[in-house]
């Protein structure tokens, strides 16, 4: 397999121009503040509860802090990976280094593998420096580390799919914003198709709560790894990815 | 070593280039002439693989450009039209991926790029990032890419474009290095640019194919004739006459007289330089000699023939739509 030099390549176009940086900056920047209110919500909660322990609640600090946090990560993802994606085909077929890239010899599937893991590679890294988070936690206090794995698990996962479904969209068109915008509505369309299951009956309703992205990370962050949930990621990361495959090899057949 | 036959494109309704046949022997330079939009990029991008022709086949070092393309592709070095590179990578690193993507090995990587940069004359930028380098700079960037990896075979959408005339120069005289080890098919409409760099000709027009061979060849088809242009004062009498009847010159044109001078326009037989033989009349007969040269043999010449002769009208689109 030679994907690794297209890998390393996309690799330094992240860290050598702004992008990389802007986007964990700001990432950081909202979920930090998302943690921050989620934690002093919880402190005054706990507190409260220990002034007035007939108003017993559950005060579980995985249950109460990271839960919600990966939920609101989850929405903020949806408009940042957007942003990782737009430029992979998109700029390469704007700028003509499509027609150079195609014609060395490497398989379009490999030139696929490297901007995939490019793009997945720099979604690892900014999850990993949210993991200051559940660190802060477990400085204060104790913690369950397994649902906070099993919620990263979800949160790699949902991540895995939005980057197949943007590398999708970017392979389409050679305008980035068209790339970005495209791949928003389509991942924003699958987070609120689940809305829809509450006013559906039967089979539809099934349907429509299966298809929904928000739902399958409910489990995970749980502690709750669900084969179901599993097949619906890998599912849609194949399927996503598959179709890239082929709107880039018709390329060679189509001109 | 690159053999194309029939070799058809069509966008949509426009055909691009048509029924276009030629072959490029191992180790010869062929120039790929036409004015804009003669379809040599088209070529060209058929050649390296980026686009299917509509119709026709073409091999590369043996192997079939469509369905053996990743065979094809070890074996080219392209530089497409306007060298597109990436404007954030710094000339090291982008050639240091291009080496790696053409499978150069790690070992020898470092030493092949420092060569490339060298021999491309860009060796003192490569720490500069692409996006920031003068057209010239890239253009050659953009060779030093195609050279990568040692392809037995390169295909440069006009390379020379955008340099300033020291470089052309380097440049020319880089590719022309190329020749016997690499066979090089380069497209331009700079015509002192085949004259000097190639081996052999083609010329394109419309889609077509209209003249190839060597210059001398082109040169020779063109003008069967050698033609000289006289003009003498003083004279008396049939100067026309005269000058036909010197074996070898099978015709004779007038041109304008001017300020009691005659002018003629003398077509001779190839084999023989009848020059001698004018100069000889002129003096015995006592007339002055104002201009005797030779004229119209340049390819210039052939090119605009070529090119201004193919007038016909738009050629409508056959009813059987070859699709592969």
């Amino acid at each position: 397999m030679r994907w690794l030099p297209v890998f390393k390549k996309e690799m330094r176009l992240y860290f050598g121009s702004p992008v990389a940086y802007v986007v964990f900056t700001f990432f950081l920047l909202i979920s930090g503040w998302f943690f921050s209110q989620i934690f002093l919500f919880y402190s005054d909660a706990s507190m409260r509860s220990f002034m007035q322990p007939q108003f017993g609640q559950n005060l579980n600090v995985v249950d109460n802090v990271m839960r919600p946090l990966f939920t609101n990560m989850s929405v903020v993802l949806l408009f940042f990976i957007p942003m990782l994606t737009m430029r992979l085909f998109a700029e390469e077929k704007k700028s003509g280094t499509m027609e150079l890239l195609l014609t060395y010899p490497v398989r379009d599937g490999e030139v696929l593998a490297g901007k995939y893991l490019a793009a997945l590679a720099l979604y690892l890294i900014l999850l990993g420096l949210t993991l200051l988070y559940p660190g802060l936690v477990a400085y204060f206090t104790r913690v369950e580390w397994g649902p906070i794995l099993s919620g990263y698990l979800g949160l790699i996962l949902t991540g895995a799919v939005f980057l197949a479904v943007g590398v999708l969209v970017s392979s389409l068109t050679e305008n980035q914003i068209v790339a970005g915008f495209g791949t928003f509505g389509v991942l924003l369309a699958f987070w609120v198709i689940g809305w829809g299951a509450e006013f559906a009956g039967g089979n539809l309703r099934t349907v429509l709560q299966y298809l929904s992205i928000g739902d399958h990370l409910e489990g995970f962050t749980r502690g709750l790894v669900d084969t179901k949930d599993l097949v619906y990621y890998v599912t849609g990361v194949g399927l996503a990815l598959f179709l890239t495959l082929r709107s880039l090899e018709s390329k060679r057949w189509r001109g | 070593m690159i053999q194309v036959d029939n070799l058809t494109k069509r966008y949509g309704p426009v055909t691009a280039i048509h029924d276009v046949s030629f072959n490029v022997d191992k180790g010869r330079i062929v120039g790929f002439l036409g004015p804009n939009g003669a379809g040599k990029s088209t070529t060209m991008k058929i050649l390296s693989c980026f686009m299917p022709a509509t119709g026709g086949t073409a091999r590369v070092a043996g192997y079939d450009v469509f369905s053996q393309s990743l065979e094809v592709r070890r074996r080219i070095g392209y530089l497409p039209e306007n060298a597109p590179l990436y404007p954030d990578l710094s000339v090291a690193s982008y050639l240091d991926f291009v080496a790696e993507i053409k499978g150069v090995g790690r070992a020898t990587r470092r030493g092949r790029v420092a060569d490339v940069m060298e021999r491309c004359f860009v060796g003192d930028m490569q720490n500069r990032l692409i996006g920031k380098l003068s057209k010239g700079y890239r253009q050659r960037v953009g060779l030093a890419q195609a050279l990568l990896g040692d392809p037995e075979v390169l295909i440069l959408d006009e390379p020379t474009i955008g340099l300033d005339p020291r470089q052309i120069a380097e440049i020319r005289a880089l590719i022309r290095s190329l020749a016997g080890q690499h066979t090089v098919i380069l497209s331009t409409h700079i015509l002192p640019e085949v004259s000097m760099v190639c081996d052999g000709v083609i010329i394109i027009n419309r889609g077509r194919i209209v003249a190839q061979g060597t210059e001398s060849e082109l040169v020779q088809q063109a003008f069967p004739s050698a033609r000289i242009e006289l003009r003498v004062a003083g004279a008396a009498g049939d100067v026309a006459g005269a000058v036909a009847a010197i074996p070898g010159v099978v015709g004779v044109q007038p041109r304008p007289a001017r300020d009691g001078s005659v002018g003629l326009l003398v077509e001779a037989a190839r084999d023989r330089d009848v020059r001698p033989d004018l100069v000889r009349l002129v003096t015995g007969r006592g007339w002055a000699l104002q201009e005797l040269h030779q004229v119209g043999m340049s390819l210039e010449e052939v090119f605009i023939r070529a090119v201004a002769g193919e007038q016909e009208p738009q050629e409508t689109v056959p009813a059987a739509e070859e699709t592969r």
